[in-house]
């Protein structure tokens, strides 16, 4: 068994579908010549030639677009966004060309569109974001943050494979910071939707994705070690396709929710769950659903001001102990 | 002119395709006062020409992305005519199902890729088709439009930057029809000759008259047989004008008269009609003709499109997703709580 990252796993998803699937294949910014930005590409381009690694022009509208067509010919292209923020750009091709294809016209638009999101890097404001929010409101997308490297590799295989438009937003600190054991070739499949139990508990749920899993994980920990109390820890893995039956379930049975996400407050994903577990679980509560988020202002740069900004596992602490206490 | 390759079959079916553009929207129109047409009605009056005759130079395999006043190109690539009235009408049957409006379906049988409204995108959305033909190594070709207007967008810019970085099979008609919605063209960009801002790609341009449809056709010829030849994306820039306002709503009083007199001189239809007379293609009667037919079969497909169908209510919720489950549940209620409830 070797250890494989989070980054690596992201790699070999990509490269084995490329192999097992002719019409998989990558465009993007510096994604051949230069490997990617965070080298998640490298030697692609000499294994799979130009014309299916594809170096663009800094045109993100275009990238999408392309990626779209491509997929009405019946090709799976993955569109790389060099960092999640460079979404922007190519906001109208997503959320009008792409996610009402089918709706419209009868014909899916089967993309991927996957970049590095997420603070802790020291990156500012236009390299750190979360941008799941941006798109919730959007039927016809689906959205995916993974935690871990095993669900990195599985859920953007599963996503390559699937018919409809995917989001995936690959946490950059936790590109080289996370690693499993994972067999060279391993095909792991991820079904887009289904959430993961990332620690057992009784007295508390917290619902959180991607980076802030593991703190939400050291957190509980602290808690179990100081106050004897455990916390049940539901890994989205996908925030669209939203797995609420998982979430309610674990309500069900602690009666008490907790919210971890890394992007800001307002209008942010944890109003959606909220509003859903209230109205499929309302009586279950035996507490008031809590929110840990970001702060609602942009990403900021010096690491005084980043840490202010982006959740703590103090924070989780403070928020899971008042809970726990209601 | 290099017309050697157009026989008399060739003239009767271009204008077959011209007045059936016209004739259509006509009738579109007197749909439109009996209120048939659900939302807005688009015309391309004075643009049928660029359409027709640009398309005409399309092979079967090929694909097409039409802007609004392309109706003209959809017919010539095998759209039958009675899909624009369910279109307009919003039928069941319409190629939208009625889901979405004007040129917007995608059917890839005929090649054809709907544009969306926000403008300059399907430039960037055909891209993907090129680079599949390549890919593939297939010598298909695509070939779409966009306005003076539209080509002021990022996307379009972003579309030409990739189609020639990647030196694309495309080609890409620049209809400077002088008016986006209520703007004039020079508002849009400061340059007499819109032949300059394509040429900014380091692409072919070449610029004709779009009321010209021989003219259109020997240029969008040259400009397909480049692109299959492996010769890259190129544009023409056809000068036109829309001789309507930009919807049915819009009585273009901002428009000067006289600039709307020197174009109905104009006319690409009496202009082919002449051609066509004069060089001995079609006679009066010949021409009367294929207007009766057209006008016939036309009657034929309003009658049968208003007995049918608008979509049914609970087809609403359908086809977000592949997977059915994943579209909203059934019955879909606003009232109760929870979908679980609903059930």
């Amino acid at each position: 068994m070797s250890e494989t990252t989070y980054l690596e796993a992201i790699r070999d998803a990509m490269r084995e579908e490329m192999h097992r699937d002719e019409s998989v294949f990558i465009l993007g910014e510096d994604v051949g010549l230069y490997g990617g930005a965070f080298k998640i590409t490298e030697g692609f381009l000499e294994e799979f030639g130009s014309d299916r690694v594809i170096d663009t022009p800094i045109s993100e509208a275009a990238i999408v677009g392309a990626a779209i067509g491509a997929a009405h010919m019946g090709m799976r292209p993955i569109a790389e966004m060099q960092f999640i923020d460079f979404i922007a750009p190519a906001f109208d091709m997503i959320v009008n060309f792409a996610a009402k294809s089918r709706y419209r016209t009868g014909i899916g638009a089967g993309i991927v569109i996957r970049g590095p999101c997420g603070g802790g890097a020291r990156s500012g404001p236009f390299h750190s974001q979360n941008v799941e929010s941006f798109f919730a409101n959007v039927p016809g997308l689906k959205m995916v943050a993974p935690a871990t490297a095993r669900d990195a590799k599985g859920l953007l295989t599963a996503a390559i494979r699937d018919p409809d438009p995917v989001l995936y937003f690959e946490h950059k600190f936790l590109y080289r910071r996370v690693k499993e054991s994972i067999e060279p070739g391993e095909e792991i499949v991820v079904p887009l939707g289904e959430a993961r139990t990332h620690r057992r508990g009784s007295d508390l749920t917290i619902v959180s994705y991607g980076a802030m899993v593991w703190k939400a994980a050291e957190a509980a920990d602290r808690v179990s070690s100081e106050d004897g109390s455990e916390i049940e820890i539901i890994d989205l893995r996908s925030i669209r396709p939203l797995d609420i039956d998982s979430i309610v379930d674990s309500v069900r049975r602690t009666g008490r929710l907790l919210i971890v996400h890394e992007a800001p407050k307002f209008g942010g994903f944890a109003g959606e769950i909220t509003a859903q577990v209230c109205e499929e679980a309302f009586e279950w509560l035996d507490a008031p659903i809590r929110r840990v988020t970001a702060m609602d202002t942009p990403v900021p740069y010096a690491p005084t001001l980043e840490d202010q900004y982006l959740p703590q596992t103090e924070d989780i602490v403070a928020a899971a102990r008042w809970l726990l206490a209601y | 002119m290099n017309l050697s390759s157009l026989g008399r079959d060739d003239m009767r079916a271009l204008y077959r395709f011209l007045v059936l553009t016209r004739m259509l929207e006509e009738r579109l129109e007197i749909l439109f006062k009996q209120g048939h047409v659900v939302g807005g009605l688009y015309r391309s009056l004075g643009q049928e020409a660029t359409a027709v005759g640009s398309a005409y130079a399309l092979r079967e395999g090929d694909w097409l992305a039409p802007s609004i006043r392309d109706a003209g190109a959809l017919y010539v690539r095998g759209l039958p005519p009675i899909a624009m009235l369910r279109q307009y009408t919003a039928r069941e049957a319409s190629p939208c199902a009625g889901k979405d409006n004007t040129t917007h379906f995608t059917i890839p049988e005929l090649g054809l890729l709907g544009p969306i409204s926000p403008l300059g995108t399907q430039l960037c959305v055909l891209n993907g088709v090129a680079l599949t033909f390549r890919q593939r190594g297939e010598s298909r070709v695509c070939m779409t439009y966009q306005g003076e207007g539209a080509s002021r967008t990022g996307a379009s810019h972003e579309g030409f930057a990739m189609a020639a970085a990647q030196e694309l099979p495309i080609v890409v008609i620049l209809e400077h029809n002088r008016w986006s919605f209520g703007t004039p063209s020079y508002r849009a960009a400061a340059v007499e000759d819109w032949a300059d801002t394509a040429g900014a790609y380091g692409l072919p341009v070449r610029s004709v008259d779009g009321n010209d449809l021989l003219d259109v056709y020997e240029a969008a010829r040259e400009a397909v047989d480049r692109a299959r030849s492996g010769g890259g994306p190129s544009v023409i820039v056809a000068e036109t004008y829309r001789m309507l306002g930009h919807a049915q709503h819009d009585s273009q009083k901002y428009i000067p008269p006289e600039e709307l007199e020197e174009w109905r001189g104009r006319d690409p239809i009496r202009r082919f009609e002449r051609v066509l007379l004069d060089d001995g293609w079609l006679s009066e009667a010949g021409l009367a003709e294929i207007r009766d037919e057209v006008d016939r079969e036309l009657t034929q497909a309003v009658d049968a499109v208003l007995s049918e169908p608008h979509p049914p209510a609970e087809s609403s919720r359908t086809r977000v997703y592949a997977d059915p489950a994943l579209d909203p549940a059934e019955p879909w209620t606003r009232t109760l709580a929870t979908e679980s409830e609903a059930r």
